[in-house]
C-alpha cells in the first residue's frame, strides 16, 4: 500500500466519530467578524500604517510622480535602477544619473543583487495593516527584483488601489498569481523579541501615493 | 547541548536544572515579557478579536472533520498547478523523500526557511548523513545552528540568547560556515542582523534548492502561504530552481477566502504585528519568476494518531503562533529545552505526547508540566483548550486506555512509575468518601499537631523545600460545625 | 433560600477560619446557612492529576450532599471551577464509556447551582457592600481558576473596595499563576518554587500587610513561600476580610 493510501485509511479510520453523511459545510463557521474595521479615511490610515512599521511614506499627483521618484533615486545616489515591464513610462523621471534596467527571466540573483534601487507599482495596498500587495502582474515584475536591491520605490494610486481591510483584500487578488505581501521593510524580532528593521529584503522601502 | 532531543531527562528533572540557569532566566523573562504587553496591545486594536477566534477555530475544525476530502482536493490543485505531491508516513519517510529530491538534482547544498515540520523530523541530521549540507537561513536558526544548540521557542527559536551571546557566537562560528563576522561586531541588534545578511548573502545567491514548511495550504487553490518577516523566506521560496515544501497536513485550509481570519489571527498573536513583513504566496510554479520545479511533501508522523482522539485532536487546530509559550509562567522558568521537543511550551506539552505517544519518561511527564493556570487558552487564536487537552493526557499516563499509535487502535497501560501515587489517590479518595474516617484523621492531625516536623521527608519534602507547613488546627470545621451548631453526625 | 455551604477538604481541614468566616458573613447578610455533612472534596487534585475514574465516588457523593438545596456557595474559586468545568466534562467521558447516566444527572444538577463566595455575594444577593471592616492594607491576587475559569473580573476587588479602613494596593503581575497548580507544586518542584518566588517578591513590594486570594489553596503555597522567605506578609482569605467587623473584628 502505498503512503498516500495508508495516511488516507488512517485519517478516515480516525474521523470515525463524524457521522457519514456529515458535509464540510455542516461544520458551522460562524463570519460574525467584520468585514473592514471601517478607517475613517483608508488613504490615510495606509499611511500611518506604513510609516508605524519604517515605511517612508509619500505623496504627489501624476503630474509631480516623475520629479518625486527622481529626487527620491538622487537622495540615495542610485546609479541602476530595475524597472519591471508595464511599469508606465510616463511615471520615470529624466535622470541622466539613473541607468534603467529591465527585468529579464534571465537576469541572476547576482545582478540583480548588484542593483541600487527597484521601482514598482502593485496590485492592492491594505490600508488596516499597511501592507502592500504585489502580484507580478505589469508594473510589478518577478518576486525576486523587489528583494535583492535594498531600496524599493513602490508607487501606489490612491485612492483606487486602497482597500480597507484583509477580509476586502483577498476576492480581488488572484490566488494562481504569485504573491508578495509588503508590510514595511525586512525586519527581525530574533534578538530578544526586540524589532528591528532590515535582513535580507530591502532595507528602505519607500511608498508614493499618487492621486490622479 | 547537541542537535538532538533524543534521550534528554523528564520534564522535572531537566526543569530542575534550567530554573537555576539564572541567565537564561533573565532573557526569557526579558523576551516573553515584552512581546506578552505587546501582542496584547494588537489584540485589543480589533475589537472583532472574540468572532475572529472562534472563526478560527471552527474553519480548523471543518477541515480536521473532513481533513481527508481536503487532503484530496489540496493534492489535485497542487498537480494541476505543476507541482509534485508525495506522502510521508513518518518522520524516516520524509527525510528519504527530501534527500532523494535533493539528491536528484545533484546539489549537496540547500537553503531552508524557518520550518517547524522539519525541525520535528530532524531533517538537517538526515541531510547531513547524505552529505548535504542545509544552510539555516532564519535568524534565529542561524545562532542556533553556529551555536550547535537545540531551538527553545516556536516563533524564536534561540531566545534563550542574548544579544552578547549571540555576538559572540557570530564572532566563533561564522567562518566555520562561511563568510566570517565582520570586525568590530558589536552587540547592537541591527549590527547582528547586518552580520547575518552579509552572511547568508553569499548562499542564497548561489542556492540551487530551496527547502521550506508553509504556514497554511488552501485545498481549493493549490496555495501554499509563508509568513515571515526577514525576507530570509522570500530568498529561498524565489531563488532556488528547486523548492520543496515540507508541511503538517493538518495545515490546510479549505478556501482562499478563509485566509481572511488566519492573516488577522496569526501576525498579532504570532510578533505582535498589525501584518508581518512578508507574506508569500504560491500555487504550484509560475513560468519565469522563481523556482521550476515544486515538490510538496505531506507529513503524517502521528498526525493521524492525535486526530483520532476526540478531545486531543484541537491540538491540531495550532498556527504555531507561540502566543502560548510567552504567557507560560512554566515556560518562562524552565525553558524550552527541558520540554525535550521541536514544540515547547505548552502546546508542546499536548503536542509532543500526542504525536510521539507517552511511552517514554519525557513524554510522560510533558502533560503534568502545567500549573493549569490558563493563560494559555486565553491568548490562543484557535481557541486551543490547553489545560482540558493536559488533564485528558495525564489520564492516558496514569490510567491507560484507548489510543492510536501509527493508525492502530492500541489498549496501552498505566505508565510505570506512578504506583505510589495511584495508592496514595485511592486511599485520599476512600478517605474522603468516607467522613467518618477523615474526620478520624483530621482529628488525628490536631492532636499531634505539635510535633509535626517543619521539613517533611519522602514525597512531602518536594513541598517543604520551598515552602513552609500550613499549621494544622485545633479543630476541623466539621468539629466546629457539629460542636456549634449540633449538626447529626452523619455515617 | 435555602444554601448550602460547601467548605472543601483543604478549609475544612486546614483552614476552618474560612469556613467559620462565611458563615458569619452569610448570616449576618441574612442568609440561612447549612453545612452538610455528606460533603467531603470536589475531587479537584485527584481530576487534574489523571485520576478521573477515582474521581467519580466524590462526584456523586457531591450530588447526594448537596441535594435539595437552591444554592452551593464554596469560598474556593478553583473547586468551584472543577464543579462548574469539570463535572460536565467527566460526566461526557462517562458517557462515551458507556457509563453516563448518573454522572450526567448529578452535572445538570448541580452546575447551575454552584457558586464561589463572591459570584454569590455579588450576583446573587447583589451586594458590594457588606459591611465589613479592616483597618489594614491589603493586596489581591486573583487566582487562576477564579479570573480564567470563573471569570470572576473584579467582584473581588468590588468587594474589597467596599471594606471600611481598607487601603487596596495593586499587586504587580497580578494574572500570573502563584505556581501552586494542585500536586503540580511537588511533581515540579522547581518551578513551582521559582514561580512562587516571584509572586512573593511581587507581593512584598507592595509594602501590603496582608494579601488576599478567593482560595486557600493557592493561599497555602503563597503563605508557605513568603513564611520561608521571612516575610511578614500575612495570608488572608478574602471571606476572612469580608466578616471581619467593627464589633468582631479579624
Amino acid at each position: 500500500m502505498s503512503s498516500r493510501d495508508a495516511i488516507l485509511g488512517r485519517v478516515r479510520r480516525a474521523l470515525a466519530d463524524v457521522p457519514r453523511e456529515e458535509s464540510p459545510d455542516d461544520v458551522a463557521v460562524a463570519r460574525d467578524y467584520l468585514r473592514t474595521h471601517s478607517p475613517a479615511d483608508a488613504v490615510e490610515t495606509l499611511a500611518e500604517n506604513l510609516a508605524d512599521y519604517r515605511a517612508l511614506v509619500h505623496r504627489t499627483d501624476t503630474a509631480g510622480l516623475p520629479d518625486l521618484i527622481g529626487r527620491l533615486l538622487a537622495a540615495r545616489g542610485s546609479r541602476d535602477v530595475v524597472v519591471p515591464d508595464g511599469f508606465p513610462a510616463e511615471w520615470l523621471p529624466q535622470a541622466d544619473a539613473v541607468r534603467w534596467v529591465q527585468d529579464t527571466p534571465e537576469a541572476t540573483p547576482d545582478e540583480l543583487d548588484r542593483m541600487d534601487s527597484v521601482l514598482t507599482g502593485c496590485a492592492l495596498a491594505i490600508a488596516e495593516t499597511g501592507t502592500l500587495v504585489l502580484d507580478g502582474s505589469a508594473g510589478q515584475g518577478r518576486r525576486r527584483i523587489t528583494l535583492m536591491p535594498d531600496h524599493h520605490i513602490c508607487v501606489v494610486r490612491v485612492p483606487e488601489q486602497v482597500v480597507d481591510s484583509v477580509p476586502e483584500a483577498l476576492p480581488r487578488l488572484v490566488p494562481t498569481r504569485p504573491l508578495t505581501w509588503i508590510s514595511g521593510p525586512s525586519a527581525t524580532s530574533d534578538i530578544e523579541l526586540d524589532r528591528v528593521e532590515g535582513v535580507h529584503g530591502p532595507r528602505t522601502l519607500e511608498v508614493v501615493l499618487v492621486t490622479r | 547541548m547537541s542537535g538532538t532531543y533524543l534521550g534528554m531527562p523528564a520534564f522535572p528533572k531537566a526543569a530542575t536544572l534550567s530554573t537555576r540557569n539564572t541567565r537564561m532566566r533573565a532573557n526569557l523573562t526579558h523576551a516573553t515579557h515584552t512581546i506578552r504587553d505587546k501582542r496584547a496591545a494588537a489584540v485589543r486594536e480589533l475589537p472583532d478579536w472574540a468572532q475572529l477566534r472562534a472563526a478560527g477555530a471552527a474553519v480548523k475544525d471543518r477541515t480536521l472533520r473532513h481533513l481527508d476530502h481536503y487532503l484530496e482536493q489540496l493534492e489535485a490543485a497542487v498537480t494541476a498547478a505543476g507541482g509534485t505531491v508525495h506522502w510521508a508516513a513518518d518522520a524516516r519517510e520524509a527525510n528519504r523523500i527530501v534527500t532523494s529530491l535533493v539528491r536528484a538534482t545533484g546539489e549537496t547544498e540547500v537553503v531552508k526557511v524557518k520550518s517547524m515540520a522539519t525541525q520535528e523530523i530532524g531533517l538537517n541530521a538526515a541531510l547531513e548523513a547524505a552529505g548535504i549540507r542545509a544552510y539555516e537561513t532564519d535568524l534565529a536558526e542561524l545562532i542556533v545552528q553556529l551555536g550547535d544548540d537545540l531551538p527553545s521557542h516556536i516563533l524564536v527559536p534561540a531566545i534563550h540568547r542574548n544579544r552578547d551571546e549571540i555576538r559572540d557566537i557570530f564572532r566563533e562560528r561564522m567562518a566555520d560556515w562561511g563568510r566570517p563576522a565582520p570586525e568590530g561586531l558589536t552587540e547592537e541588534p541591527a549590527v547582528l542582523a547586518e552580520a547575518a545578511r552579509l552572511h547568508l548573502r553569499e548562499k542564497f545567491l548561489r542556492a540551487k534548492v530551496g527547502i521550506s514548511g508553509a504556514n497554511f495550504m488552501v485545498a481549493d487553490t493549490g496555495t501554499l502561504v509563508v509568513v515571515e518577516s526577514e525576507g530570509n523566506g522570500r530568498m529561498c521560496l524565489t531563488l532556488p530552481e528547486t523548492l520543496i515544501s515540507v508541511v503538517g497536513i493538518e495545515k490546510i485550509v479549505p478556501t482562499w477566502q478563509d485566509l481572511e481570519v488566519f492573516l488577522q489571527l496569526l501576525p498579532r498573536s504570532s510578533t505582535a504585528e498589525r501584518m508581518n513583513p512578508y507574506t508569500s504566496t504560491w500555487t504550484g510554479t509560475t513560468d519565469g519568476d522563481g523556482p521550476r520545479t515544486f515538490h510538496l511533501v505531506l507529513l503524517d508522523n502521528g498526525r493521524t494518531d492525535t486526530l483520532a482522539d476526540t478531545v486531543g485532536r484541537q491540538a491540531l487546530r495550532c498556527i504555531r503562533c507561540s502566543a502560548c509559550l510567552n504567557v507560560c509562567p512554566v515556560y518562562e522558568r524552565a525553558g524550552g529545552h527541558a520540554y525535550g521537543s521541536a514544540y515547547p511550551g505548552p502546546i508542546g506539552a499536548i503536542l509532543t505526547p500526542q504525536l510521539r505517544g507517552v511511552t517514554s519518561e519525557l513524554d510522560a511527564s510533558l502533560p503534568y508540566a502545567s500549573s493549569l493556570c490558563g493563560a494559555c487558552y486565553e491568548v490562543c487564536p484557535v481557541a486551543i483548550d490547553i489545560p482540558e487537552v493536559l488533564v485528558h493526557l495525564r489520564e492516558r499516563v496514569v490510567q491507560g486506555g484507548e489510543t492510536t499509535i501509527r493508525g492502530v487502535r492500541t489498549r496501552i497501560r498505566p505508565a510505570k512509575g506512578h504506583a505510589a501515587e495511584r495508592a496514595a489517590m485511592r486511599a485520599a479518595r476512600w478517605a474522603l468518601d468516607h467522613p467518618a474516617a477523615m474526620r478520624t484523621g483530621q482529628r488525628l492531625a490536631a492532636r499531634t499537631r505539635r510535633f509535626h516536623p517543619k521539613r517533611l521527608p519522602g514525597p512531602g519534602r518536594a513541598w517543604t523545600a520551598s515552602r513552609e507547613m500550613p499549621t494544622v488546627p485545633a479543630e476541623s470545621f466539621r468539629d466546629w460545625w457539629q460542636r456549634e451548631r449540633g449538626g447529626k453526625v452523619t455515617r | 433560600m435555602r444554601v448550602a455551604l460547601f467548605v472543601t477538604c483543604v478549609n475544612d481541614t486546614l483552614y476552618p477560619g474560612t469556613g467559620r468566616a462565611v458563615v458569619s458573613l452569610l448570616e449576618r447578610l441574612g442568609v440561612t446557612v447549612d453545612f452538610p455533612l455528606e460533603q467531603s472534596c470536589c475531587g479537584q487534585a485527584q481530576f487534574n492529576t489523571g485520576y478521573r475514574h477515582e474521581t467519580e465516588p466524590l462526584v456523586h457523593r457531591f450530588g447526594r450532599a448537596f441535594e435539595g438545596y437552591d444554592h452551593i456557595v464554596t469560598p474556593s474559586g478553583s473547586c468551584a471551577a472543577m464543579v462548574r468545568d469539570n463535572y460536565p466534562r467527566m460526566a461526557a467521558k462517562a458517557a462515551a464509556e458507556g457509563r453516563g447516566g448518573t454522572l450526567t444527572r448529578v452535572a445538570e444538577s448541580v452546575v447551575p447551582r454552584t457558586y464561589e463566595l463572591t459570584e454569590f455575594l455579588v450576583d446573587v444577593l447583589g451586594v458590594t457592600d457588606v459591611g465589613a471592616y479592616y483597618p489594614h492594607t491589603v493586596t489581591y491576587h486573583p487566582t487562576c481558576h477564579g479570573l480564567r475559569m470563573l471569570g470572576l473580573g473584579d467582584k473581588p476587588r468590588r468587594l474589597l473596595g467596599a471594606v471600611e479602613g481598607l487601603e487596596l494596593i495593586d499587586l504587580p503581575g497580578a494574572e500570573e499563576c502563584c505556581g501552586f497548580g494542585g500536586t503540580f507544586a511537588v511533581k515540579n518542584e522547581a518551578v513551582s518554587a521559582a514561580m512562587g518566588a516571584d509572586k512573593a517578591r511581587n507581593i512584598t513590594a507592595t509594602g501590603a500587610s496582608a494579601v488576599c486570594t478567593v482560595d486557600n489553596s493557592c493561599q497555602m503555597h503563597i503563605g508557605g513561600t513568603l513564611a520561608r522567605l521571612g516575610s511578614s506578609v500575612r495570608p488572608v482569605h478574602i471571606a476572612e476580610i469580608l466578616a471581619s467587623t467593627k464589633e468582631a473584628p479579624l
